[in-house]
């Protein structure tokens, strides 16, 4: 899937709207015998490897799951602290899920208000008059295009780095918006939209 | 009135006497409701500001019409562009204030006031008070202060509807980021 996520964040900088269409492709389950070979650390309220790369169990990938149950935090699913737990020879063989932390909304929340700050800095220090703004970051693993409507409203779309044609996609997704979010007599402007389970208007762009 | 859209195989129509039905009904209703003309016409300008500013993005996301750098612009655009978009109708742009701050819409059809005739007790309402709502709202959230209110009626005995504009300030604390630049350019000439 090229597109990865969709984010809109309004006039202020808050986020309004988020959708994460990516595959947790850097995810990789071991089975391990004691002692584990990992060392493991707390970061963030997460277990993550600080030390010991392996067999696409890399630096800072975050454990996922225990024998098959979502971790929670830094306590398994019965509530046991996982460093505690990892060192009890007793529990071992176990098979134990490695990836890339998903992260939480709040988590979400800062990045994108922080891109807010460096757009409005980036359209600062144009050297010429009257720029749009940051359009597009690029880095190796994907883009990340942003498109600010004449109301101030930011539309961002992380993507592929070969993915063409996001110009059209932000056009179209505007049109979304106006169209759903802003049709909805409902909706207060510049809240948070949440749309319902059963509504897959935002994805179908994306496929 | 069919809605405008990229999408082929969107192509709702809407009859066009429902809608003149729907605004008529909301009229009567509010005049039923507040009794005094004065305050359904401040309803009708409230009512027509909500729209307005949810019209705007549907407005800019289909029309892809850029940033306007003068009054003149805006003037134009709502006209030739805004106007035959939502209404189907392309009101003349005229009696521009020496200033360049104010001019007219001369509207030869109003599709809110087919078959509307206003009764005597109601001489002070504005009928068709939800366009000024509207356009107010709409440059609101593109940040310029109008004021906007009618200022002949043909439902009140004269030959033409004619809504005056006139330009009160551009609005810079909300201006999206960015923009600040454009506040220099932009004043009507």
């Amino acid at each position: 899937m090229a597109i990865f996520s969709v984010y809109a964040v309004n006039k202020s900088g808050g986020f309004i709207y988020q959708y994460d269409n990516y595959v947790h492709r850097a995810e990789a389950e071991k089975t391990f015998r004691y002692p584990l070979d990992c060392v493991l650390k707390i970061h963030d309220e997460k277990v993550v490897v600080s030390f010991g790369q392996r067999d696409g169990i890399r630096v800072g990938n975050a454990l996922l799951s225990i024998n098959g149950l979502d971790v929670n935090g830094k306590f398994t699913a019965d509530g046991k602290e996982i460093i505690e737990y990892l060192k009890d020879s007793t529990n071992y063989p176990l098979s134990i899920l490695f990836g890339r932390a998903r992260l939480s909304s709040n988590e979400k929340l800062m990045p994108a208000s922080m891109f807010h700050s460096l757009f409005a800095i980036g359209s600062q220090l144009s050297p010429e008059v009257g720029s749009t703004g940051i359009e597009m970051l690029e880095t190796d693993m994907f883009k990340r295009h942003c498109f600010q409507t004449l109301t101030g409203i930011k539309l961002i779309v992380l993507t592929d780095p070969r993915q063409s044609g996001i110009d059209e996609l932000l056009r179209k997704i505007y049109e979304i918006y106006s169209d759903f979010a802003l049709k909805n007599p409902f909706y207060s402007l510049a809240m948070p939209i949440r749309p319902p389970p059963q509504c897959r208007c935002w994805a179908s762009p994306c496929s | 009135m069919s809605r405008q859209s990229n999408r082929t195989t969107d192509s709702k129509k809407m009859n066009a006497e429902l809608f003149t039905l729907t605004y008529g009904a909301l009229v009567t209703q509010l005049c039923k409701d507040y009794e005094n003309d004065e305050e359904v016409n401040k309803q009708l300008d409230k009512m027509g500001y909500n729209i307005g500013v949810r019209l705007i993005e549907d407005f800019l996301a289909r029309s892809s019409v850029g940033r306007c750098q003068d009054f003149r612009e805006t003037a134009d655009v709502i006209a030739k562009v805004a106007f035959k978009m939502y209404l189907g109708i392309t009101p003349s742009v005229t009696n521009w204030s020496p200033a360049g701050d104010e001019f007219s819409l001369i509207l030869e059809s109003n599709p809110l006031v087919d078959f509307v005739e206003l009764p005597d007790n109601h001489s002070s309402l504005v009928y068709s008070n939800l366009l000024c709502g509207v356009l107010r709202g709409a440059l609101e959230m593109v940040q310029m202060a109008v004021e906007v209110k009618f200022s002949q009626d043909t439902l009140r005995g004269d030959n033409v509807t004619e809504i005056r504009m006139k330009f009160i300030k551009r609005m810079e604390e909300n201006l999206p980021a960015g923009d600040e630049v454009h506040s220099r350019i932009c004043v009507p000439c």
